[in-house]
């Protein structure tokens, strides 16, 4: 670039005019959408180093993709897990029990049953298939998005649904958002809603097992948004000074509510590269390969169990649906990009490799999605019969002033009088739970 | 002070007797509670084999090992944090924020993370942890090492705020903290390390030894919070102070030969409210001080609590005193303390009637 003027004596005389850069994201509602600017590599491309690779010689992996399932359908490369047909299996029945749940509580929200929910549509891998490759007894600290690691989990859904609809049987006893859950006998941290904030508590978590000679390693997820908080500075920092037994999952998943991943960055650099500075191992992953997705986590796992190190991961997707049902995603970006995502579904890509083993078909996928749906419309009575929001089954009044403190202090007693109080002025016949 | 101080006592006269100041105190607490539970870890920066930019940690890493006794960035957010991640571990963490001044970048991981972790997740997990901090002012630390933030804790629903004035209480309150299940803030008022202060920065400062609060039992021991001390008896007035007041308050009020009846108050979350009660409707007339800014500080709460609860005991209105509503000024930090000027002339008021 060519000197430019200096110093001239009249302040901003001779002198180009400076522009700020505001990212603009590639398409607006209306606009046709083209992703031919999206490098996609062929699945088996990547290497797959060693487990104990040092980050430096690595670099490649943060900027390439890590795919496994080819155009073919068939599993590629190094990095294929050769996982069994029946944990294939497994995996594809955990998402499609995710989607059938996301799509009876998105209609359960729009029926007035509660007040908020959340889908993880075509993201499904990303928290199935990562919390596979994780053992059981592994903490994880989730963001907002990742109700697939409960399911692949085991929690029971109607603990989910209760959550959900903040009944009498929510055992977090109405306090929290909906989606918001928090599951200690899943090693399942409690859900904050504040965004990233979870992500230096994995790794506090992680530093706790390694301290105590523990053999647990801790997990994190974090929007691609988030990443631009401190906190995630904090976490990656405090990983690799301690060398903490810690995964730390960036779902880059285009957008965060209506800003595009740019705003966190995307235009210069991506998100696994991120680890580069701070010396963590960095992976970037196609989000929408299931395998991929359980091989870049069991590949960081394995990492961090042999005290190797911590990993940054990015998984890199696509948001299907709106942020939450409080947003309409009609209003800022085109409806084409959903259909035009170059790395396609992650339940169809996983769904058509079985098929292409030998080990699936339509007919068996058929009653596997119908039996999902049915399963979860079942419990949601169940549950219903705990109550739905706002409609007075919750839990004791008196529970608002439980836990805030492990006793109860005095200014808190008397509140918890007053509360009791009002209560009987407005109904002064008596409720049975009041 | 002059009840309890001891003329040129030298430090360990009595059998058994060790006199301690406030460092040495909190530190003996520390490694009091990591020698009874392998689950204290203390952090901070500069805490490890330094032991503390106020040595409050020193020697605690050759005892204990660098896993329970380390370093850590410049980054309070993650100090928080982490201790979030290792409370819900088990761990007992005890983080160290250099200056109460530093500790705003980790307010979001204490405010909606640590203070809130038993409420949203209901009682799956906690954060017992104990964040201590240096703060207060009077040692030209300018507007960055010198503030009192106590009242933004209080505000917040799930936090306990904890303040000693003496060492023997720094010991006794501290270990209480540690083994308290819910997150703590520690301050520590840093004026008050080596000896008390009478407000009157330019004579020389009279070491903790020879006061008898410097009477530090080995061991174990406990202070319960919530629980304020009575300092002086007296009939005049109640005051109501903590930290470094505790001491200019009583010094002012023995030399104007005032008897009040000072409070310590050692817990502002959970407040003794009982006692506070107790002392005003014995003397009628109130006086609230503190070292903090004065809108919304602490002594707001106070003074609303006391004429909430005890204003037909009220002969005259609640005074505060407290710091001006200014950034803590360095070469005007004299100005800015609530000394013995600006005390002696709300007692004046309040007695007036």
């Amino acid at each position: 670039m060519a000197d430019r003027p200096q110093g001239s004596a009249a302040e901003g005389e001779n002198r180009p005019r400076l522009s700020l850069h505001v990212p603009e994201p590639k398409f607006r509602p209306g606009d046709t959408v083209d992703f031919s600017h999206i490098d996609v590599p062929e699945a088996g491309s990547m290497a797959r180093p060693d487990e104990a690779c040092d980050p430096a010689e690595m670099r490649d992996l943060a900027y390439g993709l890590v795919r496994v399932l080819g155009d073919d359908d068939k599993a590629h490369g190094p990095w294929d897990p050769k996982l069994d047909p029946d944990t294939l299996r497994a995996m594809l029945g955990h998402m499609a029990m995710t989607r059938a749940f996301d799509e009876r509580m998105f209609r359960g929200q729009r029926q007035g049953k509660t007040s908020f929910y959340m889908k993880c549509t075509g993201e499904e891998a990303t928290s199935v298939s990562a919390s596979m490759a994780l053992a059981g007894d592994d903490m994880v600290f989730p963001s907002y998005r990742q109700q697939g690691i409960l399911i692949q989990r085991g929690y029971p859904l109607i603990e989910m649904i209760n959550q959900i609809y903040s009944n009498k049987g929510d055992k977090l006893k109405g306090r929290q958002l909906p989606i918001m859950y928090s599951s200690r006998e899943h090693s399942f941290f409690t859900i904050s809603g504040n965004l990233a904030t979870q992500t230096p508590q994995a790794v506090g978590w992680a530093m706790a097992s390694a301290m105590k000679g523990d053999s647990r390693i801790a997990a994190t997820w974090v929007g691609e948004g988030s990443t631009a908080e401190g906190d995630f500075h904090s976490a990656c920092t405090f990983a690799t000074v301690y060398n903490a037994p810690v995964i730390l999952n960036v779902i880059n998943n285009q957008w965060a509510i209506s800003s595009f991943s740019g705003f966190a960055g995307a235009e210069r650099t991506t998100f696994a590269a991120r680890a580069l500075g701070y010396g963590l191992a960095g992976l970037r992953v196609d989000g929408n390969d299931a395998l991929a997705c359980y091989a870049a986590e069991r590949w960081a796992a394995n990492r961090a169990r042999a005290n190797a190190g911590p990993t940054l991961i990015e998984f890199f997707t696509y948001r299907a649906e709106g942020h939450s049902t409080s947003d309409d995603p009609s209003g800022y970006r085109s409806a084409q990009e959903r259909s035009e995502w170059p790395l396609g579904d992650p339940v169809m890509r996983l769904k058509n490799h079985l098929i292409a083993l030998g080990e699936w078909d339509e007919e068996r996928q058929e009653k596997m999605d119908l039996e999902a749906a049915e399963h979860v419309k079942k419990v949601t009575k169940e549950a219903e019969a705990n109550g739905i929001l706002g409609h007075g089954l919750h839990h004791p009044f008196r529970t608002m002033f439980e836990d805030v403190f492990e006793k109860l202090p005095w200014h808190l007693r008397e509140q918890a009088d007053q509360a009791v109080h009002e209560r009987k002025t407005k109904f002064p016949e008596g409720l049975p739970e009041a | 002070m002059s009840e309890t101080q001891t003329k040129d006592m030298p430090a360990g006269t009595q059998d058994g007797e060790r006199r301690l100041n406030m460092i040495e105190a909190i530190n003996d607490a520390l490694d009091v509670s990591m020698g009874r539970d392998d689950d204290v870890v203390v952090m901070g920066e500069d805490v490890g084999y330094f032991g503390g930019v106020f040595r409050c940690t020193a020697g605690l890493q050759d005892k204990y090992g660098k896993t329970r006794v380390f370093d850590t960035p410049i980054n309070e957010c993650g100090i928080i944090a982490v201790a979030v991640g290792m409370g819900a571990y088990g761990l007992r963490p005890v983080p160290e924020i250099q200056f109460a001044d530093y500790i705003y970048p980790g307010l979001d991981q204490l405010i909606s993370e640590a203070a809130r972790l038993r409420y949203r997740s209901a009682g799956e997990y906690v954060a017992p942890m104990t964040v201590r901090s240096p703060f207060g002012g009077g040692i030209f630390g300018g507007q960055t090492h010198s503030q009192s933030p106590e009242a933004i804790f209080t505000h917040v629903s799930g936090l306990k705020t904890v303040i000693p004035a003496t060492p023997y209480d720094a010991k006794g309150l501290l270990i209480s903290c540690i083994e308290d299940n819910d997150p703590v803030i520690f301050f520590e008022p840093k004026r008050i390390y080596n000896g008390p202060f009478s407000g009157y920065y330019d004579k020389p400062v009279q070491p903790w030894k020879k006061f008898d609060a410097s009477v530090v039992p080995e061991g174990y021991y406990k202070i319960p919070l919530g629980k304020a001390r009575q300092v002086t008896e007296g009939d005049r007035l109640t005051v109501l102070a903590y930290g470094t007041m505790v001491h200019v308050v009583e010094a002012v009020c023995r030399e104007k030969g005032v008897e009040a009846d000072i409070l310590d108050l050692r817990t502002l979350v959970p407040l003794d409210i009982e006692a506070i009660e107790a002392s005003i409707e014995r003397t009628g007339r109130c006086l609230i001080v503190h070292e903090a800014t004065r809108t919304s500080g602490f002594g707001a709460e106070l003074s609303a609590l006391v004429t909430e609860r005890c204003f037909y005991h009220l002969e005259a209105p609640v005074e505060r005193v407290t710091g001006f509503d200014t950034p803590y000024p360095h070469s005007l930090e004299w100005a800015y303390f609530p000394g013995p000027i600006r005390i002696g002339e709300a007692i004046d008021k309040i007695l007036k009637d």
